[in-house]
């Protein structure tokens, strides 16, 4: 089977529709390891994908104006048992665009691979930007994901970001995002992620509300079981005038798992305001009481719980 | 139907239900009146099956089966469940599939619409913090309905700043009824009594009165309480 043809295969196992690539009105960038696979661009998008002798770079750029009518797919991986992928990213929508990604990211044999992410993204005035990642890494856990982004937003900018990771391990996951607000703009960081087995989870999320009346929100969902353990900290600063931002952590921690909540609140004008609210514990009594009175078994309500948290 | 023969439940050194026993037949609607701190809704987690509501003694008979052994989700197998008084939130489980947990093939519009709430405004919702504590409840009833319950048990749907009407708790009666599940159903609102078919005072863990629901309401709004002589409960 041709790495396309099985990297397809994966995709569609891990959700993904392989219509899409197929569809000429759908950009799409798909890479292997170290290539470049499948490409495919629209009106007012550019992509300049290269391969690199460690991974792939690509400079995606939304012309002025430009609103991209289908999500643009992304599709990373590492068919084999072993291997490094370093990605660089680079995207830049400019003024008033606005485009849909959804990116999964397959490594569905992953013994010891290593998947490098740094990407830097630049939102341009009234532009908006949604950003989904779905991840699926395999049953062995033998995988290192380290996905790291600086964002800018431009005044009256919108971004919008939602990362799953809930099928399969996990193994080391080390998330480092920040995200910068211009004056009106509007960021929403949402990660959900659920480790198994010795997995490990580092998710660091930061929003700096650098602009008047920015808004921002991280909200993180994590569940863990085994002997898996989670450390998430999101971090906040007000900085200017009107600036309002939450951080919303929940973690739910079966068996011998450890979790760790890290809510960092850093106000430094007098008109702003960032709260944040941490939920770790077991998975609620009183929602399992009534679970169970519905007829379902203990163990059909944990799943219905952590489910809808992960959802 | 349900049989609660000498039922004896202590938390922290308190006796609440002191010797307790009630009847609720198949089918009937039984209220059961007291007012706050008088047992009621821990007798409903004791009926239940709710950890740590274990009777210290007595029997629990379901049908003549004893089910004081078994699981909350035991006990709602074998037809008996529950709408608390103050529902909790579920985030991520929309209403639909909350209706449809255990029933999946019925279609919860129908469940929604008993309870006085458009299926097309609420299927696709969340039962998280997103709803009032008043639509919260409604959902709640309509998810013991699509259970067709044997013995359904209603903790106070008439309480809280969010409370049903008295004609909207009518309309949800008559559900259950036409459902063929009895009730049992929970409150501190004489007016409430009155859509039952027979009603109970509860008084100090005890059943100070049973029979026709103009005679209960009555009873408790006279305070003739033959345990307590009208000290503890109070009419308010």
């Amino acid at each position: 089977m041709s790495d396309i043809n099985e990297l397809m295969k994966a995709y569609g196992e891990a959700g993904g529709d392989r219509a899409v690539l197929e569809n000429k009105e759908i950009a799409h960038l798909v890479a292997s390891g170290h290539a470049v696979l499948s490409m495919n661009s629209v009106e007012g998008l550019e992509v300049d994908a290269r391969e690199t002798m460690t991974g792939i770079s690509a400079r995606v750029t939304v012309r002025e104006g430009v609103k991209i009518k289908n999500p643009v797919h992304l599709c990373f991986g590492v068919l084999h048992k072993k291997g490094t992928q370093k990605i660089r990213m680079d995207v830049r929508l400019e003024k008033n665009a606005s485009a849909h990604f959804i990116a999964h990211c397959i490594f569905p044999k992953a013994e010891k691979v290593r998947h490098i992410m740094d990407a830097e993204v630049e939102i341009g005035e009234n532009a908006e930007m949604r950003y989904s990642e779905t991840h699926y890494h395999g049953p062995y856990g033998g995988i290192e994901v380290i996905p790291k982004s600086v964002v800018k937003i431009g005044n009256n900018g919108r971004y919008f970001t939602d990362f799953t990771l809930t099928t399969g391990r996990v193994g080391r996951l080390g998330i480092d995002y920040t995200v910068e607000a211009g004056e009106h703009a509007v960021t929403e960081l949402t990660a959900r992620v659920f480790g198994h087995a010795d997995d490990n989870i580092d998710i660091k999320e930061k929003v700096v509300l650098a602009g008047k009346d920015s808004r921002g929100i991280i909200k993180t969902r994590v569940a863990i079981e085994d002997d898996a353990v989670a450390e998430v900290t999101g971090i906040t600063e007000g900085n200017a005038e009107g600036a309002r931002g939450h951080v919303d952590c929940m973690e739910i921690v079966k068996d011998r798992a450890v979790a760790k909540a890290i809510p960092i609140v850093n106000v430094t004008h007098p008109l702003a305001k960032v709260t944040h609210e941490a939920a770790i514990g077991s998975v609620d009594k009183r929602q399992m009481e009534t679970l169970m009175s519905h007829g379902l078994t203990p163990e059909e309500a944990v799943d219905v719980i952590v489910k809808g948290v992960l959802r | 139907m349900l049989d609660l023969k000498n039922l004896a439940f202590s938390a922290a050194d308190k006796i609440i239900l002191d010797d307790f026993s009630m009847t609720i037949q198949a089918p009937e609607v039984h209220a059961l009146l007291g007012t706050n701190g008088t047992g009621k809704s821990t007798l409903a987690y004791v009926i239940m099956g709710c950890e740590g509501y274990r009777p210290s003694s007595g029997d629990i008979l379901l049908n003549g089966r004893k089910i004081n052994d078994l699981k909350i989700h035991e006990r709602a197998n074998l037809g008996i469940t529950m709408a608390w008084q103050e529902p909790v939130r579920f985030e991520g489980i929309s209403v639909r599939d909350y209706l449809t947990l255990k029933q999946k093939d019925e279609d919860p519009s129908l469940f929604l619409e008993m309870v006085g709430l458009s299926p097309e405004l609420y299927l696709n919702r969340m039962v998280d913090k997103c709803l009032s504590g008043g639509e919260r409840k409604r959902i709640e009833l309509a998810s013991i309905l699509a259970l067709h319950p044997k013995l359904a048990i209603l903790d106070e749907p008439d309480s809280g700043i969010d409370m049903l009407s008295t004609q909207d708790i009518v309309n949800v009666i008559s559900a259950f009824k036409n459902n063929g599940s009895s009730v049992l159903l929970i409150t501190h609102r004489e007016e409430i009594v009155l859509i039952a078919d027979r009603a109970s005072q509860i008084c100090n863990g005890k059943i100070v009165c049973t029979g026709h629901p103009e005679k209960v309401a009555e009873y408790y709004k006279s305070r003739k309480c033959l345990i307590c002589d009208g000290d503890v409960c109070t009419y308010v």
